[in-house]
């Protein structure tokens, strides 16, 4: 078992590591350093660290306006604000422009917990994916987050990332090979019956899920799909053809997410059974946050029952095929 | 300033009218109200204060201009022109899909252009950015912000107010196009942003009041804002919407409207009677 600690806590230890050597490195917040874990990098670079005031949209028109100038900004809130509320100035003073701004959104999805659905922001990833040329992300545990903070210094663009709260196990540093690459997802378990595509904290939960299966005889891939946009094609086209079935998961609403972005691309060029696992279409609520996973069906168990589903669509559909 | 730099000024601000004018006339679509009364400021800026060279345009040390109220490209892109960024028959493919002349300020596709603006009340963050940029980096260039006085109805103008006075933003200047109306009318009536001299210094800036339309006190308060240290300043600019076109000064009709060929006849003719009595 790996490393557990929160990805907003490996976000603010990366950036502490590369603002000693990337001096072009800002890092902003808008009254949140403690919660989002910028403050170690306010203490180690406190010249470097501007914070905003509970003023985002402001936040992010600086940040574009340090871009404009050579540096390299993460522009950091609650995903809700960071996502939320300062969607228009990210589209028009950050993408528009193809600013080096990266839009940093902690506390995404229902894992808030007790703060409830006024914090627990599900509509980052379909909100971020509709602008043009954003790149859209949330890496899965520590060790996968810091290799995605070095890949964003190094790209120039805009891009959003998704931090979670919670502190979570680590599971990508005991993959052979890995490497982090922008737009590159990654196998973490091979499979043949099905494949569960999952992103962020639920990445851990599809891997449980793949226990389950196996205990019933089904094999599952499971993929972690930490960057959304743009989508490793490729992956998910030989996920679908070699499998037949397909089930995304993400702590975020089925609308307009990794799901989507699934679907967008296997209804036109490998169309198999697709089964969306997130939020329903619901706001969030307080409560623990376990619990509140538990009460949104974001867990192992309901994967593993939604890939099923998927395994018995594709044998329905391979039967009417076969009838035809 | 000399009598014969404000008639220089004044020549180039009455060409760059006509050009503006020509623009919006020949697509059938623009903002020349605003553009109108930005024109003298525009002017001043680029031919008398901004440390900019249009065959050297990215240069990191380059003085930077952000037009906060970005539909008002009938003015900007005329004066950048005649200031030699980019050809003056380019203006002939404003806002056409042939052209690279969007109706609203881009950076990528206009020399000159620092910052892409067009939703209002964005263009005074992304300046104080590159201010505190130019502090970081320990560089003298000053950054210019141009906003609308209906334009600062919107909060984010003041969340960037607050943050400049917070940075000790001295290298930072805003203008405030004071001209008194907007889309929708008066701005008096649509949304009252008096006392603006209070309301800014309040905001911890230094506020200088000038005549918008008079080139050597715009050139003026430019100077008096580079001595000031500590914190930025605001020109609040009182100009006239529409300013040089008999028909379509005070007047918010001339908003977002183009002329028709008749209109356009008359406002030309006016323009050029100006010129002539400069020139002459």
């Amino acid at each position: 078992m790996g490393e557990v600690i929160a990805t907003r806590a490996a976000y603010g230890k990366a950036l502490v590591k590369f603002g000693a050597t990337v001096p072009e490195l800002i890092v902003m917040d808008a009254d949140l350093a403690g919660a989002t874990m910028t403050n170690g990098f306010a203490k180690a670079f406190p010249e470097r660290f501007l914070d905003m005031g509970i003023a985002e949209a402001d936040m992010m028109g600086v940040a574009a306006g340090l871009a404009a100038c050579g540096k390299k900004v993460f522009a950091t809130s609650f995903a809700m604000f960071a996502a939320g509320r300062a969607w228009e100035q990210v589209r028009n003073s950050i993408c528009y422009p193809r600013l080096g701004v990266k839009v940093v959104g902690s506390h995404g999805g229902l894992s808030v917990g007790e703060d409830g659905a006024t914090h627990q922001c599900i509509e980052d990833f379909a909100i971020m994916r509709a602008i043009p040329g954003m790149t859209v992300l949330c890496p899965c545990d520590g060790h996968e987050m810091e290799q995605a903070v070095k890949a964003l210094i190094d790209y120039d663009g805009p891009a959003y990332m998704r931090l979670g709260r919670l502190a979570v196990e680590t599971v990508t540093d005991s993959v052979e090979g890995y490497r982090f690459e922008l737009g590159k997802g990654v196998t973490l378990l091979d499979g043949s019956d099905v494949t569960i595509i999952a992103v962020g904290m639920m990445v851990q939960e599809a891997l449980k899920a793949a226990g389950l299966l196996k205990a019933d005889g089904i094999s599952a891939r499971v993929i972690d799909m930490h960057t959304i946009k743009p989508l490793d094609e490729e992956l998910v086209l030989a996920a679908a053809r070699e499998t037949g079935a397909v089930v995304t998961s993400e702590e975020a609403n089925v609308i307009g997410g990794l799901g989507s972005a699934v679907c967008e691309l296997l209804s036109a060029r490998c169309p198999v059974p697709v089964i969306r696992h997130g939020v329903n279409d619901q706001f969030g609520r307080s409560g623990k946050a376990p619990l509140v996973l538990q009460a949104y069906g974001l867990t192992a168990e309901v994967i593993a029952e939604k890939a099923r589903e998927a395994v018995e669509l594709k044998g329905r559909q391979a039967g009417s095929l076969g009838a035809l | 300033m000399e009598q014969s730099r404000v008639k220089e000024l004044e020549l180039l601000a009455t060409r760059a009218r006509l050009l503006g004018l020509k623009a919006v006339h020949d697509c059938a679509s623009g903002h020349i109200g605003g553009s109108l009364s930005a024109m003298d400021i525009l002017t001043v800026l680029y031919f008398e204060t901004l440390k900019v060279d249009p065959k050297d345009s990215k240069n990191p040390g380059r003085d930077r201009f952000v037009l906060s109220k970005g539909h008002c490209t009938p003015a900007l892109y005329p004066v950048l022109a005649l200031r030699g960024f980019f050809p003056v028959e380019d203006l002939k493919l404003f806002r056409s899909i042939e052209g690279h002349l969007s109706g609203h300020a881009e950076m990528h596709h206009v020399n000159g252009v620092d910052m892409s603006t067009g939703s209002l009340g964005q263009g005074l963050s992304a300046a104080v950015g590159m201010a505190v940029a130019g502090k970081l980096d320990r560089k003298d260039y000053r950054v210019y912000a141009l906003m609308g006085d209906g334009e600062i109805q919107e909060g984010q103008i003041w969340e960037a107010a607050m943050a400049a006075a917070k940075y000790k933003l001295d290298n930072l200047c805003g203008i405030v196009d004071l001209n008194g109306l907007q889309i929708d009318g008066a701005t008096a009536d649509v949304m009252p942003t008096e006392p603006l001299d209070k309301k800014w210094e309040s905001f911890g800036w230094h506020v200088i009041k000038a005549d918008g339309h008079n080139v050597s006190a715009v050139a003026a308060a430019f100077e008096e804002a580079k001595t000031v240290k500590g914190k930025p300043t605001v020109i609040l600019a009182k100009t006239v919407k529409g300013k040089g076109v008999s028909f379509m000064e005070n007047n918010a009709g001339w908003h977002g409207k183009a002329p028709n060929d008749e209109q356009y006849g008359i406002a030309k003719a006016e323009l050029e009677a100006r010129l002539k009595e400069l020139e002459g």
